[in-house]
């Protein structure tokens, strides 16, 4: 893999210039590159500066100090900024009498000549951009009637014709269905792998992003830029670290977000060593964490013993003396709830 | 190729209109000439009646080729400041362009000041001419580029439609407090010129306008890829490599060149540059600029010889005003175009 990186910023800060005045969004950056073959997903909560920071380094706006070298310059006109870095915004594109052929072949732009007249070659990288993206039923529609997941889709088509090292995603998952989110996540992580190229995606699902990144940027309202592999980002404490500040706990051990506080009734969980036990024993205590329980190691008078039966895991409620067995998380819940009304 | 195929039926029968608009425009008239003279007169150059020849080869003609020039121009125009700011409704006279040229007339034809002046400006004859252009060219490139710096501030479109609509509206109380003060008779000069006509332009001044609507669309033919990639909005045309401020500029001037002259020889024409676009676009059924610049050609020369037609129609002495005839055509055509589709398609 080439090791030289697509683009590289030294002492970089974001920010705009209004009336004379520096309003910076982020204070002097780390270095930060971007290689090929990899895909950084670039986190941080709404107003941090994920965007101006995309837009900085793809040179739709100026850096208010330090600099960007993408292939190994700076200062590129952006025509040539155009034959290295590709986009897909947030930037609606409705009410077009466009349709997506054209759309997509307007991805040529910075290879085609003074009319936009498309050669061979040309059409032979559109073919191969509608390939990559899945879109090649959509080629007839106009562009104001997809729906978000197959506009996201051809914009995505549409910066893989024009045929950059560097693609740039500014929150590509945003507005999308769950399983649309997972696919386009998928499919970027192969582009990076396949075709060799060096992806930009910021993005607030941070599950997703842990699952599929290879580099993360943390971006903070407060605080430096923490950057590298998300696994590290999380057993270092950054994540746990950066979202406590916005009163919101992320949980090292399951990688998730936990919505609910700790509850100040405690239960002990006691987990029988069978085939499923220890998956029941995972969303028994995320029902339990919902009804407001802190699910304890020591023991604190009750518990929950979960056993097998027939191969279906049962619930053996040990509280108040009695010992009831229970086929259901919601038979468990509604009895521990009714415990409690007496 | 079943799609290069329809387009070319497309583009055949739109020309066997313009011709159809052509020869009927060459024939309507306070005199009625057939057809088949007229045809007559276009082949052999001679017809049974001299006052017949006279009044095609010296009037009619250059006002067919008047109407074909303006109709390229304002469409043209229209298309560009509808992609330019991505609104539907953009024309050169919503944004004040036209409102601008009439003040540069306005200011020769009414600060020229004293008669003198402007007998003097009409003795120059075609120095006269480019004067008038030039100044109306002047007040559009200006009120246009006004504008266009208030548009890097405003984001969306509709707040720049209103920004738009009150500079025109600014430019022509200025024209009016102009009006208000200036003598009766120079105010008639200006009142006529503001009716628009088709067919004061001949000879030199013909020529003038044909020279500068010639380059104004050859321009817009070749900023045809970057009205394309502008079609994406600011941000995805600069990521393209496209210089936003430089296209801005050539459209600009694309523009000003087109509405400017036609407005200095013939007045303010109004719903041309509004209507023809969306009329090129749902004829074509693209977005492309290569396709829909020359498309907004043909049909906006063939609209506005029909519009010609209808100011003269049916052989009355009177001349119907050809913008008051453009207003009652065009109008009726972009609501019908706003119940049919529902929603304008900008681009």
């Amino acid at each position: 893999m080439n090791s030289t990186p697509l683009l590289l910023t030294r002492s970089l800060q974001t920010g705009y210039r209004s009336q004379g005045k520096k309003i910076v969004v982020s204070g002097q950056l780390p270095e930060l590159t971007i290689k090929a073959g990899r895909l950084i997903c670039l986190l941080g909560p709404n107003g941090s500066g994920k965007s101006t920071l995309l837009r900085t380094l793809a040179g739709l706006q100026p850096a208010l100090g330090g600099e960007v070298a993408v292939g190994g310059k700076t200062g590129l006109s952006s025509g040539a900024l155009a034959r290295q870095i590709s986009l897909v915004l947030t930037d609606r594109i409705g009410g077009s009498n466009l349709n997506v052929s054209s759309l997509v072949a307007l991805g040529r732009y910075p290879w085609s000549g003074w009319l936009g007249v498309l050669s061979d070659g040309d059409r032979d990288i559109i073919r191969r951009g509608i390939a990559a993206a899945d879109i090649g039923e959509l080629l007839e529609r106009k562009v104001h009637t997809l729906s978000d997941g197959e506009s996201q889709k051809v914009m995505l088509a549409r910066a893989l014709v024009q045929d950059t090292p560097i693609l740039m995603l500014d929150e590509p998952t945003a507005h999308l269905d769950l399983p649309s989110r997972i696919r386009l996540m998928r499919l970027l992580h192969q582009l990076a792998r396949e075709m060799n190229k060096g992806i930009l995606l910021s993005t607030h699902e941070l599950d997703l992003a842990l699952q599929v990144a290879d580099e993360v940027w943390l971006l903070q309202n407060v605080g430096p830029l923490h950057k590298g592999a998300p696994e590290d980002l999380v057993l270092g404490g950054v994540f746990e670290a950066a979202f406590e500040k916005e009163d919101v706990h992320f949980d090292r051990a399951t990688g998730v977000f936990r919505i609910h506080r700790e509850g100040s009734r405690r239960i002990r969980l006691i987990v029988t060593a069978t085939a499923g036990g220890a998956l029941a024993a995972f969303w028994t205590r995320r029902a339990l964490q919902r009804e407001g329980f802190t699910v304890a190691e020591e023991d604190s008078g009750d518990a929950i013993v979960i056993g097998e039966q027939g191969g279906r895991p049962i619930w053996v409620l040990d509280a108040g003396g009695g010992g009831r067995q229970y086929n259901s998380v919601e038979a468990l819940i509604e009895a521990l709830n009714h415990l409690r009304l007496e | 190729m079943d799609r290069t195929l329809s387009g070319l039926g497309r583009w055949t029968g739109l020309f066997l209109l313009l011709i159809g608009a052509l020869l009927l425009d060459l024939s309507a008239g306070a005199v009625r000439i057939p057809l088949r003279e007229v045809l007559h007169i276009l082949f052999t150059s001679s017809a049974g009646d001299e006052t017949w020849l006279f009044i095609v080869e010296k009037i009619r003609i250059p006002k067919a080729c008047t109407a074909v020039l303006a109709g390229c121009g304002l469409s043209i125009g229209g298309l560009q400041m509808q992609t330019l700011f991505r609104n539907p409704l953009a024309e050169p006279g919503v944004l004040g362009i036209t409102a601008g040229a009439s003040l540069g007339v306005a200011a020769v034809m009414l600060a020229g000041g004293s008669m003198a002046t402007l007998y003097a400006i009409k003795e120059l004859g075609g120095g006269g001419s480019w004067l008038v252009t030039g100044a109306a060219c002047l007040g559009a490139a200006g009120v246009m580029l006004f504008v266009l710096m208030l548009s890097r501030r405003v984001r969306d479109n509709v707040t720049m439609l209103i920004i738009g609509l009150m500079i025109s509206s600014i430019t022509i109380a200025v024209t009016s407090i102009w009006q208000y003060f200036s003598n009766p008779e120079e105010v008639k000069e200006y009142l006529l010129w503001t009716f628009g006509s088709l067919g004061g332009v001949s000879g030199g001044q013909l020529l003038i306008l044909a020279v500068t609507i010639v380059a104004g669309l050859v321009v817009a033919f070749l900023s045809s890829k970057m009205l394309d990639a502008l079609l994406l909005g600011e941000n995805y045309a600069r990521s393209m490599g496209l210089t936003v401020e430089r296209a801005r500029l050539i459209i600009i001037c694309s523009t000003s060149l087109l509405v400017g002259s036609i407005t200095a020889f013939c007045g303010p024409i109004g719903f041309l540059g509004i209507a023809v676009p969306h009329l090129a676009r749902g004829a074509f059924n693209t977005a492309n600029h290569r396709i829909l610049i020359p498309a907004c050609c043909v049909i906006g020369s063939i609209l506005l010889l029909l519009c010609d037609s209808i100011a003269q129609w049916p052989g009355s002495q009177t001349v119907l005003p050809i913008n008051i005839v453009t207003s009652l055509v065009g109008a009726p055509m972009v609501i019908f175009l706003l119940l049919r589709t529902r929603k304008l398609k900008p681009f």
